[in-house]
């Protein structure tokens, strides 16, 4: 058996390789579609082709004469879900599939035509003839549609007298911002298997935490603890889409009405129609500083659209909530519930348009006051949390801003606007600053010694894609001080007990701290034993109470970001050049899968700068552009020189020093980019995507 | 996806043949358009003749400085034929503009004429559209048509034709030879495309069955020195929002000969007629080529949302002519 030392070892921060990275390039990894399952039938969903109103017939008896189909489930003949269920105890009107005959938006779920074969249950799905009738909708979400109010769960934040600071502030900045319904589009559609066996419903999955999602089910199927297994084992991306699925949910109520493993699978098409989106926001940011730059008042007012169903807030706010100093802070947010499906969690949810707004505005502020923006940044850096008043537990957004302003050569920028030619484009570089939370949820996780030597940890950690199946191995090693290679990584099974899941950049803290408690536990466990057991010998972490304990502190993980555009005046066209992000992210783990996390999270920054945008006809409530030919995302060729890097900010207050990587690489992107193409051009632009139309007619 | 059967044609009249007996059979060339419209249920033929086997592939330069390229030719060989780019390279740009490298090795000539149009309405089933069910209505008139034509559209259908390709083949007079059970025929790129009127699921005057055998380029010293440029809204990989095809001979500061053709803002690769006649015998400047794109560009109808396209051509148009005249004075 490996000697257990206390030397460190040096595996955290060696840049590692995926520990699954070989299956996954000769495509021995799993998926869930990809999972055989004996007697399997397939599910195929149909989807409401009206923005409102009821369904009034479902032809399914020609559909159940075709060849294989096993059935049709829809609201007559679903099970009957709990209407409570839902994450953290919220009752969620988007899980109560099929439950009555209401059609509450566009592509909702309306039944499930159930075949011995994939092909045969979408032959069946294609010929199933719904009616409705159509009742008036309304799918125009503004910032002053009546329906907007203000959601119980985010109410004003506040300190000081804003309007009074404001009113006083010799430099105001006063603007008004938008962004567009975003698509997550993960490379693995959504698709689940669900089956009965020995009396536990077994789910093969693709999520972002088995543990949540089973709790969940549980609940919505009115199941005990206990009967419901869930797996991940390997996920192709989330960006915060994969919780409960709608295919989830129609898989396991056609395995529980046919008795068969069922599974459902989505077609990219589905997938930009079910499995929500960010919602399209506006928002009004007010600056008011001194002549110095010092901030004296910001105000963040914040509006998005959610539906009819579910009461989904994007919290731009937050990213006011910590990013600068200022006398008075206020941030307020509303909601305006439209026919429109449900948004959702997508990369930094409310800090990516969050940051988009008040980024901005902080480059108008720079241009107002003719300070450089860095240094704008430099002098508005709060010691304690600006509205908490909360120490930071650690902080270097300096350091970021430093560095990058270092390597991107910003020091030689001539401020002015709208003057470097290089032949038919006009060139300029933007910067923005970036934060996003960080801190641990309670998790819990084990770690057997095995009499063969090696080392099994167990934690129902999800890794969609980010490495995280790495980390926890590398992170495991250095609490057990052994070579990575003696561990093996047990996770993504809701059997493996409570954990976290891969959402709100808490996984990699959250999961690490359960997996050194448990390392802990099982040293102390080893003291005085020389030889293990067949079994094993299994130490056991929980950090419920270890986090409840934790002293209250500002928590974040800090960015900056620098871009330099170019942009054809002619034709509107912008390219990114080249991009620089620099953070300050806690302790990492593995460099080289960080270095993937953020230089993908810029390349989404840059799209949703650029690029992204769900379009949707105001009549039927569809989605025009739901796949990849319409919807854009950037190509290779719109990257072509990105890098990404850190600077020390070891986190004192969790174990191992980490915070998390995935959103904060998102946030500031859009307005580093944004504010390029108004250095290149002079022409602020102020609603996303910056598309060639909007730049070209604003030239005009 | 309704099943469907395969055959692959022999030869040209096997394949002709083949499809005069299924009226709801396809030529299948690449498969890279019309598969996927299968996929999303916009196409449902129940017989897909694949003519890749046939002797169409090969790019021929006649007597008279004629190019001939076959139907099956890939849209990489186009490009990278060197008769191609040494006496069209605004076709060879063109081409190479399009798609991506995969699909440019299995895309044809044949397919890339007859791809359809990347209207969104048009390829999701779950909403009306004239082109794909007569008669339903056309929600993009009124609702999402950013990217939708501005000249020579209908109140029936305002979709684009989305080809790279057919922008220079418009450009150069490029002359279609077909095959029917009946024998060849042959149909001016300028009369393939029909106006869209009220029949906008009518696409092209071929007549019914027609197998496409090869587009043949008429001698055009004046395409030696042409150019494609494509504006499009991210740098690879994406179709145009507006592109221009362009050749210019200047002889002491006056137009001699000008091609000019127009993409993406029409149902067919649009031919600048206007343009031309106004710039013929006009002086080669930045304020003649403006106005001759004021000229073409003044039947334009944008719609709510896609009157940017106007600006956009007139640009390219003085950006093009003013790039190749000061080429050609160097
Ligand atoms: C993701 C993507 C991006 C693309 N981007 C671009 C772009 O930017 N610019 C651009 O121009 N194009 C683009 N394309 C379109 C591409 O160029 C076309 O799909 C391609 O040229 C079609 O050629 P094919 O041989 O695959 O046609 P197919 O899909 O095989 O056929 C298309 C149609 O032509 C018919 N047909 C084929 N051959 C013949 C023949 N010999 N005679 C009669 N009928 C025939 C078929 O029956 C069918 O109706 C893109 C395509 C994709 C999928
Ligand atoms: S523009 Fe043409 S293709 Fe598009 S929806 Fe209208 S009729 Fe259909």
């Amino acid at each position: 058996m490996t000697d257990l030392t206390d030397s460190a070892t040096r595996a955290v921060g060696t840049s590692t390789v995926r520990v699954e990275g070989r299956e996954k390039v000769t495509g021995a990894a799993r998926y869930a579609a990809d999972v055989p399952f004996e007697g399997l039938a397939h599910g195929w969903l149909v989807l409401a082709t009206v923005a409102r109103g009821r369904v009034s017939s479902i032809g399914v008896d020609p559909v159940l004469a075709m060849p294989g189909v096993i059935g049709v489930i829809h609201h007559g003949n679903a099970p009957r879900l709990n209407p409570k269920a839902g994450m953290f105890g919220i009752p969620d009107g988007t899980l109560q599939l099929l439950q009555d005959d209401r059609v509450p938006h566009f592509g909702r779920p309306v039944a499930l035509v159930v075949a011995e074969t994939l092909e045969q249950a979408r032959a069946g799905a294609d010929a199933l003839v719904v009616t409705y009738e159509e009742e008036p909708h309304d799918t125009a979400f503004s910032a002053d549609h009546p329906g907007a109010y203000t959601p119980v769960s985010a109410p004003v934040s506040a300190k000081g007298d804003v309007d009074a600071e404001i009113a006083a502030s010799p430099v105001v900045v006063d603007q008004r911002y938008s962004t567009p319904e975003e698509h997550h589009g993960s490379m693995e559609p959504h698709a689940s298997m669900a089956r009965w066996e020995n009396g536990r419903l077994e789910v093969v999955d693709s999520n972002q935490g088995s543990f949540m999602v089973s709790t969940i089910l549980s609940a919505l199927f009115h199941l005990d603890e206990g009967v419901v297994r869930v797996r991940a084992e390997h996920v192709g991306g989330g960006f915060g889409s994969k919780g409960v699925g709608a295919q989830l949910i129609l898989a396991v109520m056609a395995a529980t009405t046919f008795d068969r493993p069922v599974r459902v699978t989505l077609t990219r098409h589905q997938v930009f129609t079910v499995t929500g989106m960010r919602p399209a926001t506006r928002q009004r940011i007010r600056l008011g500083a001194d002549s110095t730059g010092r901030l004296r008042a910001i105000d963040h007012e914040s509006v998005n659209q959610t539906s009819t169903i579910y009461e989904y807030v994007e919290r731009n706010g937050e990213v006011t909530h910590a990013l600068y100093a200022a006398d008075a802070i206020r941030i307020s947010t509303s909601v305006v519930p439209v026919d429109l499906p449900t948004p959702t969690w997508m990369r930094a949810p409310g800090c990516a348009p969050g940051s988009f707004a008040v980024e901005s505005a902080m480059d108008e502020l720079a241009e107002a006051t003719g300070i450089d923006p860095v240094e704008l940044r430099l002098r508005n850096e709060p010691q304690v949390g600006p509205l908490s008043g909360l120490p930071f537990s650690s902080r270097n957004l300096v350091g970021c801003l430093q560095e990058g302003a270092r390597r991107f050569g910003w020091a030689d920028r001539d401020p002015r606007p709208g003057v470097r030619r290089d032949g038919r484009w006009l060139v300029g570089t933007g910067m923005a600053a970036g934060i996003y939370g960080a801190g641990s949820v309670p998790s819990t996780a084990a770690v057997t010694a095995e009499a063969d030597g090696g080392y099994t940890v167990a934690i129902g950690a999800a890794d969609i894609g980010t490495g995280a199946r790495t980390a926890l191995t590398l992170v495991a090693a250095e609490a057990l001080n052994v070579p990575p290679s003696a561990v093996r990584m047990k996770i993504a099974d809701s059997d493996l007990g409570s954990a976290w899941f891969a959402g709100g950049s808490r996984g990699t803290s959250s999961w690490s701290w359960a997996v050194t408690a448990a390392a802990e536990d099982l040293r102390d466990k080893l003291v005085g034993i020389d030889r293990i057991p067949p079994e094993g010998i299994t130490g056991r972490g929980d950090t419920a109470a270890q986090i409840a304990a934790l002293a209250q502190q500002e928590r974040h993980a800090h960015g900056a970001q620098f871009a330099e555009v170019a942009v054809d005046p002619l034709t509107g066209e912008v390219r990114v050049r080249r991009m620089l992000g620099i953070f300050a992210a806690g302790r990492i783990v593995n460099p080289l899968t960080t270095r993937s996390q953020l230089v993908g999270g810029m390349v989404m920054g840059l799209s949703m700068a650029l690029h992204e945008e769900g379009l949707r006809d105001a009549a039927f409530g569809g989605q025009v552009n739901g796949d990849f030919a319409g919807y854009h995302v950037a190509a290779h060729a719109d990257v072509p020189d990105i890098e990404a890097d850190w600077v020390d900010d070891y986190d004192p207050s969790h174990p191992s020093g980490i915070k998390g990587v995935g959103e904060v690489a998102i946030v500031g992107t859009a307005a580093a980019v944004a504010n390029a193409v108004w250095h290149a051009t002079g022409v602020r632009h102020r609603t996303l995507p910056i598309s060639l139309s909007r730049v070209l007619t604003s030239q005009a | 996806m309704k099943e469907f059967g395969y055959n692959r044609a022999s030869g040209v009249r096997d394949a002709v043949a083949l499809l005069a007996h299924e009226p709801e059979a396809r030529f299948l060339g690449g498969g890279t358009n019309l598969v996927d419209l299968m996929k999303a249920g916009v196409e449902t033929p129940d017989l897909l003749v694949d003519v890749r086997g046939l002797p169409l592939g090969r790019v021929e330069l006649r007597s008279d400085g004629a190019l001939t390229i076959g139907a099956t030719v890939t849209n990489s060989d186009l490009a990278a034929h060197p008769e191609v780019r040494r006496r069209f390279p605004a076709l060879a740009e063109a081409v190479l503009a399009g798609a991506s490298g995969q699909l440019r090795n299995v895309a044809t000539v044949g397919g890339n004429l007859l791809q359809r149009t990347r209207c969104g309405y048009f390829t999701d089933t779950s909403f009306p559209c004239n082109k794909r069910v007569p008669g339903s209505g056309c929600p993009a008139i009124t609702g999402e048509h950013h990217n939708h034509a501005i000249l020579g559209a209908s109140d029936h259908c305002v979709a684009t034709n989305p080809s790279d390709m057919g922008v220079a083949l418009a450009a150069f007079d490029a002359v279609i030879s077909f095959e029917t059970v009946d024998g060849p025929g042959e149909l001016a790129l300028s009369e393939f495309y029909p106006p869209v009127g009220d029949t906008p699921h009518v696409e092209t005057s071929l007549p019914a069955g027609a197998l496409i055998t090869a587009v043949t380029l008429p001698a055009a010293p004046v395409a030696a020195r042409s150019r494609y440029r494509k504006v499009r809204e991210r740098a690879s990989y994406a179709f145009a929002t507006g592109s221009i095809a362009a050749a210019v001979d200047v002889e002491g500061g006056v137009v001699r000969d000008v091609r000019i053709a127009f993409g993406a803002v029409a149902s067919r690769p649009w031919r600048a007629h206007e343009a031309e006649r106004a710039l013929i015998g006009a002086p080669a400047t930045a304020q003649a080529f403006g106005a001759a794109a004021d000229a073409e560009l003044a039947a334009a109808k944008p719609l709510a949302h896609n009157g940017y396209k106007v600006p956009l051509l007139r640009n390219l148009v003085v950006s093009v002519l003013t790039e190749l005249t000061e080429e050609a004075a160097r």
